[in-house]
């Protein structure tokens, strides 16, 4: 028991220290993270749109897929994404392998099936009249996606808040195609794996600590505007 | 004009901001994906093994390499077997490693080139401090594997092909027998991972001596048995052969090379570890 209040302790000087290191690895994290939710967003929220509004073919296999891609391993894509970035592999001319860049590239396949799936079920909870006014009244695709996106806008921040939560907190990936470099792809999840390694547990409850805080604060803010939003709707 | 037509209007300018926005996240994030990488030919890609980088050595020396050389060294630290297969593919540059057998198979083989023995440390075993299958009798390292197996006490592998790993199995070949298979726990992680399956376990576990110090204020394990020759383990590096895969940095690697062997480097390498673990824990050797 000596050693983990022990640690909590070491953990909590050490983020109130603010150790450059630690800065250096918490910004990295940010980022990364919030650049590819942002990408993700911009795939998946329109892309759930047009699925749930739209008739075709094979919808139904379609989210099937989807809500599957959901539930991708970070592992499984962090090893694809650094087969295909390898030197030798396919998109290897991008030389993205153990960059940030490639980092955001599986971080964004990571969130992308999750907020179109989150975004897919909102819009498709909106009353089917609603969608056909819509459309009477002579709106385009661009339109109604406008407007169901908007009326359904607590919904889609909560599938953000999902996308962001499951990439900011995975491991598997960043470690695979980040490859854990000190000062270049270094971020919060894998220098825990490594602190614990090197069997440094106060620094790594010290990073635990941060990570939840952080996640706490973006999903504090995210929650904030989602929630002001229901005020003025009343 | 009605209401839903003025409504409709202001969606549009919606979906304008939104592809404006748009713009914005992508430009913003050209020029923080552009600043990631500069040049290419900068970065050197170096393959090495978990103790290096779980004592803090690799840190070290790669601040020191990086600062008076200008290169950007990746390290990718993974088991020996692991490194050597990302060399087997022309996935990196140098291999930083320790299990001579394969080594020598990985060159001979035209894979790699310029292999050098540089440093050692040794291999300790650990054990539990009452010692139920008396270890601490044994002369060799495999008579003390072959009590382990005979008491069927718990050992703990690292069963991930490591350099660490394949010297465990060469003991059990040396010592003519293999382990009790319901005491023999393959745990597939790194070295300070095993180590701590073994303290939970009670169990005996070969264990590079850097790492047993690195761990020792958080374990109950104590070294067991010592000292054998057989225990010694060389790090060697190998450039990774630039004529079998032409995408190879052999500038830095040569860099990096050259540093590693440097004088410079043994100062670091001999000094690394005597103030944080009171002892010296790598050993320059040319």
């Amino acid at each position: 028991m000596h050693f983990i209040s022990e640690g909590f302790r070491k953990g909590i000087t050490l983020i109130f220290g603010l150790n450059p290191e630690v800065l250096a690895i918490l910004k990295l994290s940010l980022s990364v993270s919030i650049f590819a939710t942002l990408i993700a967003v911009c795939i998946a929220v329109p892309l759930g749109s047009i699925i749930a509004i739209k008739k075709f073919p094979l919808k139904k296999i379609i989210i099937v897929l989807i809500n599957t891609g959901m539930g991708l391993p970070p592992v499984v894509v962090g090893l694809f994404v650094a087969l295909f970035l390898s030197r030798n592999g396919p998109l290897g001319f991008l030389q993205w392998l153990y960059t940030p860049r490639g980092m955001v590239l599986a971080q964004v396949i990571i969130a992308t099936p999750i907020i179109t799936g989150l975004s897919l079920a909102a819009v498709q909870s909106v009353d089917p009249k609603f969608y056909r006014q819509i459309l009477a009244l002579g709106a385009t695709t661009r339109q109604s996606i406008c407007i169901l996106v908007k009326e359904t806008r607590l919904a889609i921040l909560a599938a953000v808040i999902a996308g962001f939560g499951s990439i900011i907190s995975e491991v598997g990936a960043v470690m695979m195609v980040g490859g854990n470099i000190k000062g270049q792809t270094r971020v919060l999840t894998t220098a825990t794996v490594l602190e614990t390694n090197m069997g440094n547990f106060d620094i790594a409850i010290a990073l635990g600590l941060i990570l939840l805080t952080m996640s706490l604060i973006v999903n504090l803010a995210l929650t904030f505007i989602q929630q002001s939003n229901t005020g003025q709707q009343k | 004009m009605s209401k839903e037509s003025i409504s409709l209007r202001k969606e549009k300018g919606m979906f304008k901001k939104f592809i404006a926005g748009l713009g914005i996240i992508v430009l913003s994030g050209l020029s923080f994906v552009t600043s990631a990488t500069a040049a290419q030919s900068q970065n050197i890609i170096l393959a090495t093994t978990t103790s290096v980088q779980d004592t803090g050595l690799l840190d070290v020396l790669i601040d020191a390499f990086q600062k008076k050389s200008g290169f950007i060294v990746k390290t990718i630290a993974v088991g020996t077997g692991q490194a050597l297969a990302m060399g087997r593919l022309g996935e990196a540059d140098i291999l930083w490693v320790h299990s001579p057998i394969d080594e020598k198979k990985f060159v001979d083989e035209g894979y790699g080139i310029n292999r050098t023995t540089f440093m050692h440390n040794d291999f300790v075993i650990l054990g539990p401090k009452n010692d139920p299958a008396k270890v601490m009798d044994a002369k060799s390292a495999a008579e003390a594997f072959k009590k382990i197996a005979a008491s069927r006490a718990f050992f703990v592998s690292r069963g991930d092909n490591s350099g660490t790993h394949k010297k465990e199995k060469l003991i059990w070949k040396e010592a003519g027998m293999s382990p009790d298979k319901n005491s023999y726990i393959e745990v597939g992680q790194g070295m300070a991972q095993t180590v701590a399956v073994a303290n939970e376990k009670q169990g005996y576990v070969l264990a590079d001596r850097s790492t047993y110090l690195s761990l020792k204020n958080s374990i109950d394990l104590i070294i067991i048995f010592e000292g054998d020759s057989s225990l010694i383990n060389y790090y060697s590096l190998i450039r990774v052969n630039p004529e079998k895969f032409p995408k190879v940095n052999v500038q830095g690697a040569k860099a990096l090379f050259n540093f590693l062997i440097s004088k410079d480097s043994k100062e670091i390498i001999d000094n690394f570890g005597k103030e944080k673990f009171g002892r010296q824990l790598f050993f320059w050797d040319l």
